[in-house]
């Protein structure tokens, strides 16, 4: 059950994009089309998950144990990098299809600070192993929806005819916050 | 351009390439922390030292860092001034550390640093460095402070916790929600746009002018002739 409360949290209620305003450069920068917001939206969450249990093996058998908690955040970050890196060597070797439809998107993820954020977020929270798991797990989904839900608003804004200093960013920025508005709907749940 | 002066590299920041209205960077922090005006400040004022710092540290070995592997050694330069600001804020600041929450932290992957790295101080000499610096940060603490002060005062009728609107004022919940950030933020960059774009317009109906104007005055001699 707590399991659920906290992947709904991650998902729904406290959306990393909506209401914690984590990742989002992708958020507005790779929201133009539907079939790139699902793939970012998917490399995100594969990375979301790995880093979530890296970095609580990292957190709590290597940086606590030796009392050297500050270097948390240049190591965090570095992890991050490499294991983007590493990712995307694996996904090359095993799967070409997926390398193909991930491709540029991985890179871009480094510099996103969901991820860093879901790090930290997990360790101020002292979650387990388990917990962490679950909390990226659903990180990546909310995210994932979030920028599958603007994207398609996106193309059918396209359509439409925006007063022209509102074109780009400042539309979809004022879309974004009717979303999060219509997303404090999931506040009731629990 | 002709004017690539000391003085312009320190202003160009506020306005011409404002972090926030013109390039866009750093919008998870602008977006987060506003909902008041000293939350607004102190994001800011980190940011600042942070850019300064590390603009100056990669100015100064721009040229020892190999080109393949320098995002990597710009990032661990930021990552360490980031904690520097971290634990300071902790032991100096304790209650402000806890409402800016895990954005502190977060300033490592603020793109306005790692872009002002990448595109300035890479390439330029220190001084040049840390005036681009000092001036993005500058204007990344005008644009905090508008859209914050704006928050604060229609969300709880206050501005740094003194209260300004009378009680008579309902104060609008929703600014102070995240969807208040989004809309505030989205209306201030339409404003903002549609001001340069009004500059743009009047200045190229200027030149037409000005050029109609030769353009009559060379045919009415024509005429004349």
């Amino acid at each position: 059950m707590e399991l659920f409360i906290i992947f709904f949290s991650a998902a729904l209620i406290n959306n990393f994009v909506l209401s914690y305003f984590l990742g989002i450069c992708p958020f507005i920068g790779v929201s133009n089309k539907t079939s790139s917001a699902l793939s970012m939206g998917m490399a995100t969450t594969f990375v979301m998950v790995i880093t979530s249990i890296v970095s609580w093996l990292l957190w709590n058998l290597i940086l606590v144990p030796f009392h050297i908690e500050y270097l948390q955040i240049p190591s965090f970050i570095l992890v991050i990098a490499s294991l983007v890196q590493f990712v995307e060597m694996v996904i090359k070797k095993v799967s070409q299809p997926l390398y193909r439809a991930l491709g540029i998107f991985l890179p871009l993820i480094t510099t996103n600070c969901a991820i860093l954020g879901l790090a930290l977020l997990a360790s101020m929270r002292n979650y387990s192993l388990i917990e962490s798991l679950v909390f990226g797990f659903g990180a990546g989904v909310g995210f994932t929806l979030a920028l599958f839900i603007m994207s398609g608003i996106r193309e059918e804004l396209e359509l439409t005819d925006v007063p022209l200093p509102f074109r780009g960013a400042p539309i979809t920025l004022i879309t974004a916050g009717l979303l999060a508005l219509a997303f404090m709907g999931f506040a009731g749940m629990i | 351009m002709n004017k690539k002066s000391y003085s312009y590299e320190f202003v160009k920041g506020i306005w011409e390439i404002n972090p926030i209205f013109k390039q866009i960077l750093g919008m998870c922090p602008t977006l987060a922390v506003t909902v008041s005006v000293i939350n607004g400040i102190a994001m800011a004022l980190a940011t600042t030292f942070v850019l300064v710092f590390s603009s100056f540290l990669i100015s100064l070995i721009r040229k020892l860092i190999p080109n393949q592997v320098r995002i990597a050694a710009y990032i661990i330069i930021i990552a360490s001034f980031v904690t520097i600001t971290d634990l300071v804020m902790k032991a100096k600041f304790p209650e402000m550390s806890k409402s800016l929450g895990p954005f502190i932290p977060l300033i490592v992957v603020n793109c306005i640093i790692l872009g002002r790295a990448e595109a300035f101080a890479s390439k330029n000499n220190i001084l040049k460095s840390l005036l681009d610096a000092l001036g993005n940060g500058l204007g990344f603490l005008i644009g905090l402070i508008l859209i914050s002060s704006i928050r604060e005062l229609l969300g709880s009728s206050s501005i740094l916790g003194f209260k300004v609107l009378p009680n008579s004022f309902d104060p609008l919940i929703v600014m102070i929600l995240p969807a208040g950030a989004f809309i505030t933020f989205g209306l201030l960059m339409g404003f903002f746009n549609s001001l340069s774009l009004r500059k743009k317009e009047s200045e190229k109906e200027k030149l037409i002018k000005k050029y109609s104007d030769k353009l009559i005055k060379s045919s009415n001699e024509l005429v004349e002739n």
